[in-house]
């Protein structure tokens, strides 16, 4: 765990990212983009470095993360970062790109604008090494909503539980989240907060079984959200939705969490 | 101890016991819905204070005396005043929930508000009777 003291108007001591080292691309490359990627290692410790490496897009794949493992394979193994899937389900590799947080798989390099493709870590999370984020809180939020359904009435012996077309239709929107957390790490209200905020990505899927037809904890789950910080620490400025790289609405998902709890109280 | 690398761990607490702390304190509803209330309220109750305002410019005191004094315009006032107040506790207190991490300094710092609010209210409320009632 790294210690993560909080400083008024000043960033910790040891966090500030230095210039790295160039990598430059081969003699002859005509079609170059440079990639400024954030890098720190444990073993070294100090301050993270931005390194910058020259890669030929000629000869790379048409997405951040074809660019990050020719990276790895050809210039430096020694950078660090997870994937998986490489087709936006898995949500392994989420990262920052040029201040946007999503994921690297299914980023294409020409959407980034003109100039050095920037990429950091998740923002505000603790960092493993380079672009490797530690989101066991994170994690351990999500399970703490308890996100499997819960119900008294055992299930029919000879079918699933069943539920309406319209029933179903409302868990659309709320179901596709890969948990890649870009939201919650893209919340100001997280970053200030986050050991009692539980971010949108959290909510969402808290959302997600309150609004389930076949669950029968709907009541306990409002009574688990309805804190200030838990929920309330969400002031809807929609920067999970901005982020979302599967285009959901945790904000949305959110607000409707607050109305039932509204309706609740009478 | 020098710790360089940062490798310090502050709790040995599983992060789910971190993630539940102290559980749902039970409040916020009551909270977040009279933001939204005096938020809505405002905005004609300012409306009308700031065209009154205007309409008065340069007026007389004994003309900005009787104005305030009728029954109508010394309750819009009140009301004003009332709802004023709290939105500026419930503003004030948000932001040092969302910006304030030391307890004690966040709890101080509450209550100042909360105070400095009611005393304010009071003040004002105290000024428009003055004007309605006791002329």
């Amino acid at each position: 765990m790294v210690e993560t003291k909080r400083f008024f108007f000043d960033l910790p001591k040891g966090s500030r990212p230095k210039p790295g080292n160039t990598w430059k691309a081969p003699a002859g490359t005509t079609n170059v983009r440079d990639f400024q990627i954030y890098r720190w290692d444990p073993d070294q410790g100090g301050n993270p470095r931005i390194d910058t490496y020259q890669v030929d897009l000629d000869k790379c794949g048409p997405m951040v993360l074809d660019a990050l493992i020719k990276i790895k394979n050809e210039v430096d193994p020694t950078l660090t970062f997870r994937r998986s899937c490489r087709e936006g389900i898995c949500g392994s590799c989420a990262v920052n790109i040029n201040g946007t947080n999503t994921l690297s798989c299914i980023k294409p390099i020409d959407d980034v604008k003109q100039g050095p493709v920037r990429v950091n870590p998740l923002p505000h999370m603790p960092v493993v090494k380079d672009l490797v984020p530690d989101l066991s809180l994170a994690y351990a939020q999500l399970r703490s909503v308890e996100p499997w359904l819960k119900a008294d009435t055992p299930a029919p012996p000879d079918s699933e539980r069943l539920q309406s077309l319209e029933e179903r239709a409302r868990l659309d929107g709320l179901w596709e989240c890969i948990l890649c957390f870009c939201c919650t790490t893209s919340c100001p209200s997280y970053w200030w907060n986050g050991d009692r905020y539980l971010g949108p990505a959290t909510l969402l899927a808290a959302y997600r079984w309150i609004s389930d037809s076949r669950d029968e904890a709907t009541g306990e789950r409002l009574d688990a959200l309805k804190d200030p910080f838990k929920l309330y620490r969400c002031h809807t400025i929609f920067n999970c939705t901005e982020a979302c790289p599967k285009g959901l609405n945790p904000a949305k998902a959110i607000g409707e969490i607050k109305l039932q709890l509204l309706e609740r109280e009478g | 101890m020098p710790d360089p690398k940062g490798l310090k761990i502050e709790t040995m607490r599983s992060t789910l016991s971190r993630a539940r702390g102290l559980g749902a304190a039970n409040t916020g509803v009551q909270e977040w819905w009279m933001q939204r209330l005096t938020s809505l309220a405002l905005i004609p109750l300012t409306l009308w204070f700031v065209f009154s305002l205007v309409q008065l410019t340069g007026a007389p005191y004994a003309v900005v005396h009787a104005w305030a004094g009728t029954p109508i315009h010394a309750t819009l006032l009140l009301a004003l005043i009332a709802i004023t107040f709290q939105h500026m506790r419930m503003g004030v207190q948000t932001i040092a929930e969302d910006y304030i991490h030391g307890t004690t300094v966040r709890l101080t710092l509450t209550l100042a508000v909360k105070a400095a609010s009611l005393l304010l209210a009071l003040a004002a409320t105290i000024a428009v009777l003055k004007l309605a009632i006791a002329g």
